[in-house]
């Protein structure tokens, strides 16, 4: 059988790349969230700044798993 | 640092074997004690005595009206004092302050050496030293628990959360025990690592594709590795920020799991 197209190298990126989706729209979520906090009501601006950055590490750590397993897992 | 120059961009594409360093000892070399000292075991004892020095040094002699190094080390404990401990643990939190500092004094200094010139490498891109400072905080969160609640108390806080329905324990407890006790150290490592890993893999690729480019055959190509340089000096910026990001996250990370272990049953 004769191959029409074939994919080299490793096909790790492109999970990577579709693992990345996810977290990107929960950081782009995290995020709104603040501005939106605090444009309504700018003095909780302290008061949910800590809330935001934890929110932010554990939506990011789904990202960071996807590259780690992208370098981790040969093939 | 003699003959062609293409040697500089031999490592493009960069990969997994871009983060191994050779012994600086080289009789050490291809023995067991081969990754005793390297760049990186050299970068973190440089960072250790920074720090040990820098602190000593500011507090030697303390004035009412501070000189300059004692007044950048009493505002990055203040900072780390009012701004993570009395936040996120309360008035508690402020006995974990030194700790807490001297955490985030060390992960920003190893980290900030993946942008210095010539350390040029993170050691926390190496999943090592990450892993240790994630299993001292899992040892410390735990044992605080334990000794707050004792061994089952605190099982049940930690697997148990308030107000569950009896039917959804069965889901819950296993969920609640791998979230908590399992997956907090391991993410909390596999954070800091990766965006180190990320980053100095992030500035390999514009930095010595910049050089491939500027030996490229084509002589239309060359003239692109200065865009590749421009976006590695921006990449570098970007890079700072990620820095201090990741140890400010840490740091938080730390007391968040350090509060959750001393909080009061509800």
């Amino acid at each position: 059988m004769s191959t029409l197209a074939a994919v080299e190298g490793s096909v790790n990126t492109i999970g990577y790349g579709i693992a990345a989706i996810g977290p990107g729209i929960g950081v782009g979520l995290v995020f709104a969230a603040y501005i939106q906090a605090t444009a309504r009501q700018p003095e909780s601006a302290g008061l949910t700044r800590v809330y935001m950055f934890m929110g932010f590490a554990v939506v990011e750590a789904l990202a960071l798993f996807g590259l780690v397993l992208a370098f981790a897992l040969g093939g | 640092m003699s003959g062609q120059p293409t040697v500089f961009a031999a490592e493009f594409p960069p990969g997994t074997d871009s983060f191994e360093f050779d012994s600086l000892i080289p009789a050490l070399r291809d023995t067991a004690a081969a990754t005793l000292v390297t760049k990186i075991t050299l970068l973190v004892w440089i960072a250790v005595a920074a720090l040990i020095i820098f602190f000593l040094v500011a507090y030697r002699d303390p004035k009412i009206v501070p000189t300059r190094a004692q007044w950048m080390a009493e505002s990055l404990y203040g900072a780390i004092r009012d701004g993570v401990c009395r936040e996120v643990i309360g008035r508690e939190g402020v006995r974990f302050a030194p700790y807490l500092t001297t955490l985030f004094c060390f992960i920003l200094l190893t980290n900030l050496f993946g942008i210095i010139p010539f350390a040029q490498i993170s050691p926390n891109s190496h999943i090592a030293f990450p892993a240790v400072l994630a299993v001292i905080t899992y040892v410390v969160y735990i044992w605080l628990g334990i000794k707050k609640h004792g061994f089952f108390g605190y099982l049940k806080m930690s697997t148990i959360p308030p107000g569950t329905p009896i039917l959804l324990l069965p889901i819950m407890i296993p969920i609640e025990f791998i979230q908590n006790l399992i997956m907090r150290p391991v993410t909390l490592a596999v954070r800091l690592f990766a965006n180190m890993f990320a980053g100095h893999m992030v500035l390999l690729v514009f930095i010595l594709g910049g050089v491939a480019l500027f030996e490229a055959e084509n002589f239309l190509l060359r003239p692109v590795s200065l865009l590749s340089w421009a976006t590695a000096i921006a990449m570098t910026f970007f890079e700072l920020v990620v820095q201090i990001l990741q140890a400010y996250v840490f740091t938080l990370l730390t007391a968040t799991y350090i509060q959750s272990s001393i909080a009061e049953e509800h």
